[in-house]
């Protein structure tokens, strides 16, 4: 399968060599290609903002795993995304603003997954869904010269190559589908969790269809996966959120933001719930995220992109060790 | 007993499964942004040479496998038993046929090969990349003719066939890489 397949962990000695593992022609590509990222926000009247790698607080979510440092006997959290910062500062007056930032994630690490990396993330005031895909879609025809995204619904992209549907299979049908299409089950994977099932059979099925031929924005999410977008009720309700993929490689993740600090804690909840039914440490609900949603934040979409594997695809290499100076084994 | 968590992974491990030996020839770490993280692995049965998928979860383990290479030298073949030699503990070792399998055709006395033992039993040996034989029979050479691209079978020293040049002769050393059991040069001594 197309996917993050090809590259291996931890290979080799990890003391040898000092050299850089992109070559130079990629590393110079990289850099035009963040001259030209910066220009296209500039031109669409973005400002660049910082925020803190290091925060007192973190996102919550069962599976993004923070790596922290202690300081004056407090933990302090590296930011797996600046999301949190950057809405506050949405909810501070901001309008449209973007950073680009290296952002960490423990036990990530493949031929598409460094634990340290690029990401480029943006919000815009007053967006909803249609204005954020299509912001997200001109932003990668510039970058990437391809054409404009085509949207397909997480529910059509699970009829058509699933053949069912994600929003009302219960998990009995999806392990049953996961069967048919000899997908090997981990079996760890609890037979009531419907994330679980759903997530092996996007990465199994679907996701190495996505974007082929052109970029592909995937839409509405099933509500059970809202993380920090929005829930649209409807029958069903579907969390507005999209990604882009091309060529099978999940490029970038946007939502329709949730506004609702009481729903954003309740989320929490639920997920170090579920993080500790994994085995895995909980991590601190209550955030200054909460108090700026309780001041106030404005309707926005917001939208992480990763910058090596948009660079990855630029130059056409097969791992984000091709397009990095010095890749985690390296580092 | 000894186990591996998806975080010490890599291509190499060493692992067990109803009781058989597997390597891990392959290990693929995929998640989507917002998802589970996947590892989907290739193992292969180091008994059986077959090959299975696997897919774990983070955070699952595998039973570790008591694996260990050796160096140990070749001593002789009776009755369809290879017998080899730790240099170091002179403890001997036996593989079958089957273990040592397209092995037998560069195996001389007193070869240094790598074999691996499984609780402490052997059950596969490697020879060195590169051996010299020495060619016992093949149609004499063509003097001259030095293409390496027309070739004749020769028999060699431990009774194997291999493809070699034409100018190649009865009595000459012939180097040939065992990964591939092609010829490679002829050699000196």
């Amino acid at each position: 399968m197309r996917g993050e397949g090809l590259g291996a962990r931890g290979e080799g000695n990890p003391l040898s060599g000092f050299r850089p593992v992109a070559s130079w022609a990629n590393l110079r590509r990289r850099a035009e290609l963040l001259r030209r990222l910066r220009d296209f926000f500039h031109r669409h009247d973005f400002l660049e903002v910082e925020t803190p790698i290091l925060s007192a607080d973190t996102v919550v979510d069962r599976h993004l795993d923070p790596f922290h440092v202690e300081f004056d006997n407090r933990r302090m959290w590296l930011q797996t995304s600046p999301e949190f910062a950057m809405k506050r500062l949405l909810a501070a007056g901001a309008k449209a603003i973007y950073q680009v930032t290296r952002t960490l994630r423990q036990g990530e690490q493949g031929s598409l997954h460094n634990p340290e990396f690029t990401m480029v993330e943006w919000y815009r005031a007053g967006d909803g869904m249609d204005e954020g895909m299509q912001f997200t879609s001109d932003l990668c025809e510039v970058m990437l010269q391809c054409g404009p995204a085509e949207r397909i619904s997480y529910a059509q992209a699970f009829q058509e190559h699933v053949g069912l549907d994600p929003h009302t299979a219960d998990t009995e049908v999806l392990a049953a589908a996961a069967k048919r299409l000899g997908i090997e089950r981990p079996a760890s994977l609890s037979a009531d969790d419907r994330d679980g099932w759903l997530d092996l059979l996007l990465v199994e099925r679907v996701r190495p269809h996505l974007g082929l031929k052109q970029p592909v924005l995937l839409y509405d999410y099933p509500a059970c996966q809202a993380t920090l977008s929005r829930v649209r009720p409807g029958d069903p309700p579907v969390a507005e959120r999209f990604e882009l993929f091309l060529s099978g490689v999940e490029l970038a993740s946007g939502y329709h933001e949730l506004l609702n600090p009481a729903e954003l804690l309740k989320r929490n909840e639920r997920a170090n719930a579920q993080r500790r039914a994994d085995g895995k440490t909980t991590l601190p609900e209550k955030s200054r995220l909460i108090a700026a949603m309780q001041s106030g934040l404005p309707a926005a979409v917001g939208v992480a992109l990763g910058f090596d594997r948009l660079v990855m695809l630029a130059v056409g290499a097969k791992s984000l060790a091709q397009v990095m100076a010095f890749p985690f084994d390296r580092a | 007993m000894a186990s591996y968590n998806t975080s010490e992974f890599r291509k190499g491990l060493k692992v067990q499964f109803d009781g058989d030996p597997y390597s891990m020839i392959e290990c693929n770490f995929v998640k989507p942004g917002k998802g589970q993280a996947l590892y989907k692995c290739k193992l292969r049965n180091l008994l059986r040479n077959t090959v299975i998928d696997r897919t774990y979860k983070s955070g699952d383990s595998i039973e570790a496998a008591d694996v260990e290479e050796i160096k140990a030298q070749y001593l002789y073949h009776q009755a369809g038993t290879f017998v080899f030699m730790d240099n170091e503990t002179f403890e001997q070792y036996e593989l079958s046929a089957e273990q040592v399998d397209d092995g037998w055709k560069y195996l001389k006395e007193g070869m240094v090969c790598d074999m691996m033992l499984f609780n402490n039993n052997p059950i596969a040996m490697t020879p060195p990349n590169h051996v010299v034989l020495k060619v016992e029979y093949c149609e004499p050479g063509v003097k001259g003719d030095t293409a390496t691209n027309v070739t004749k079978p020769c028999k060699v020293e431990t009774g194997a066939e291999f493809l070699c040049p034409a100018f190649v002769d009865m009595g000459d050393l012939i180097k040939i890489d065992t990964r591939t059991g092609e010829y490679i040069e002829r050699a000196k001594e």
